[in-house]
């Protein structure tokens, strides 16, 4: 399984988890797990997305939640979650 | 499963702390570019350095996108040029310097040699050529072994360079002699360090490689703001868990990007790597310690603990650790020692003491343009006595910049960052250093 961390930052309003999923949907992506918090009155959402059947590279799919993200005015940013994995498991 | 307070440390290690991947450093030998003529070993080392490194600038910016954590430099390091070398050594410089410029690096190290025994014919060509060679190149690095453990201290070596870099002080003048900037000395030098200005590709390493440095020196401080007024004992516990995160990330970027480039992978160099950037400095985890400034009473024991415990928190975090992992303490790239120099809390001879214990030596430290080649001489032989005594490396990196006197202060820019001119003891050495010889290697049973 190819995961990777969708996080979404920046002011709260409606949509942002509809618009966020819709795209992931359209690049074949699929959510495994959701978080959402307000952190220092920042909109902090957190996805665990797993992109094994994902139709375009890990560049495309970054390019298009950029895209969504300067829509929206909210930081989207994807990364892959090995980093995590790494950092915090032996 | 990742919880999510794992996920905003992480993050918040990466955007607040600046954390990042120091550098990618491909290791290139030469050893096969030697030709009969200089231009034609020149031709072969810029054909070898474009294609064994072509796609690592890319593969460095994938991987940084991938896994969205900085990778700040992407570096080469070769053999050291003496080897490869005959009487006109710039060539092979200007050389390394296009093909640095050809595949997007920054910087490309070894434009050096390994002196620590006695000098070839060729290494005497290459120091004679240094000055010059750094005036008119501009990515090019190199290093100069003059000492080890094992085989003493080659002073002829020595007092070379304390004329080499005072010439490449005076070519290089219009930018406050940066030119020494990328100038290394080394005692005990090591053979697969990914960082500069002393990066090279040693004769034992295989025929390509990728290294891989770390730093976050940003995150350790975080860390112990959290056990303050804390006994040495949890501080110690704190900075290895930071020191194993930080390097789990580096061994992660380093196999990923050693299977992109089909090359094998080295090591990870785990070392706390200063930049001028406020929150990225190593002097401020001493100061978080609970010293007032760098260089009070009680700096270098706080320096002997931290640079102990990042490699005790790095070595389980990777396969292969090595190059010079530890704590470096360069002035001009750390706010914190830049401050402590300015208010003159921090000297010369306090830093001999730290480099004693820190992972390299004295670093970009800018000397009165004044100062003697004799004087800097003097300055190597100490650190190399220090090295060679002590079983570490050591190294001297400074710059006399030419018109400059102490309190004056040089502007080197980007992570070079800046330095207040410091006072150096101008007390005769020249009977000394002009004696020339060899001090032998010293005996390693009586140790007291």
């Amino acid at each position: 399984m190819k995961k990777a961390l969708v996080s979404v930052t920046g002011v709260d309003r409606p949509g942002i988890i509809a618009k966020v999923s819709t795209a992931l949907y359209e690049l074949n992506v699929n959510v495994l797990e959701i978080s959402q918090t307000i952190l220092d009155g920042y909109f902090t959402m957190l996805m665990i997305v797993d992109m094994t059947a994902a139709t375009v590279p890990f560049a495309d799919v970054a390019a298009k939640l950029n895209v969504v993200g300067e829509e929206m005015g909210e930081v989207v940013q994807i990364q892959r979650a090995d980093i995590f994995d790494a950092m915090h498991r032996i | 499963m990742i919880e999510v307070n794992e996920i905003l440390q992480t993050m918040q290690m990466i955007h607040e702390q600046h954390f990042d991947i120091r550098t990618i450093t491909m290791g290139i030998s030469l050893l096969d570019c030697k030709k009969n003529t200089d231009a034609e070993t020149a031709e072969c080392v810029f054909e070898k350095v474009t294609r064994c490194a072509g796609r690592l600038v890319a593969v460095g910016e994938e991987l940084e996108n991938e896994l969205g954590v900085p990778i700040v430099n992407k570096r080469i390091s070769v053999t050291p040029v003496s080897m490869i070398c005959g009487d006109n050594p710039l060539l092979i410089g200007q050389a390394l310097d296009k093909a640095a410029q050809t595949v997007g690096v920054n910087f490309i190290g070894g434009f050096g040699a390994l002196m620590h025994k006695g000098s070839t014919r060729a290494e005497e060509c290459l120091l004679e050529a240094m000055p010059e060679v750094f005036a008119k190149t501009e990515r090019l690095c190199g290093s100069v072994n003059v000492g080890s453990t094992r085989s003493g201290i080659n002073m002829n070596a020595v007092r070379k360079m304390g004329h080499v870099i005072k010439r490449t002080a005076e070519l290089t003048a219009d930018t406050d002699g940066f030119g020494c900037a990328k100038i290394v000395v080394f005692a005990n030098a090591v053979e697969d360090n990914p960082f500069m200005a002393g990066a090279f590709h040693g004769v034992g390493e295989p025929e390509c490689v990728v290294n891989v440095g770390v730093s976050g020196p940003g995150c350790v401080q975080r860390a112990l703001m959290d056990v303050h007024g804390q006994p040495f004992d949890v501080l110690a516990e704190t900075i290895k868990r930071t020191a194993f995160k930080i390097t789990r990330v580096g061994e992660l970027v380093a196999q990923e990007a050693a299977k992109r480039l089909g090359v094998p992978f080295g090591i990870v160099d785990l070392s706390l790597a200063p930049t001028p950037a406020r929150g990225d400095s190593v002097a401020y985890i001493l100061q978080e310690m609970g010293l007032e400034m760098t260089g009070a009473p009680g700096t270098t024991a706080a320096l002997a603990m931290l640079n102990d415990m990042v490699k005790k928190g790095g070595v389980m975090a990777s396969s292969h650790v090595g190059g010079l992992s530890g704590a470096f303490i360069p002035v001009s790239e750390d706010i914190g020692m830049i401050e402590a120099a300015q208010a003159r809390c921090l000297t010369i001879e306090k830093m001999e003491a730290m480099t004693c214990v820190c992972s390299v030596g004295l670093d970009m430290i800018a000397i009165p343009g004044d100062t003697s080649a004799n004087t800097i001489a003097g300055i190597i032989a100490d650190e190399a006595a220090i090295g060679m005594v002590n079983n570490k490396t050591t190294a001297v990196r400074v710059i006399p910049a030419p018109g400059k006197k102490a309190g004056d202060t040089v502007n080197f820019g980007g992570l070079f960052g800046f330095a207040p001119i410091m006072q150096v003891n101008t007390a005769k050495n020249d009977e000394f250093i002009e004696r020339g010889g060899h001090i032998p290697a010293p005996l390693h049973s009586l140790r007291n």
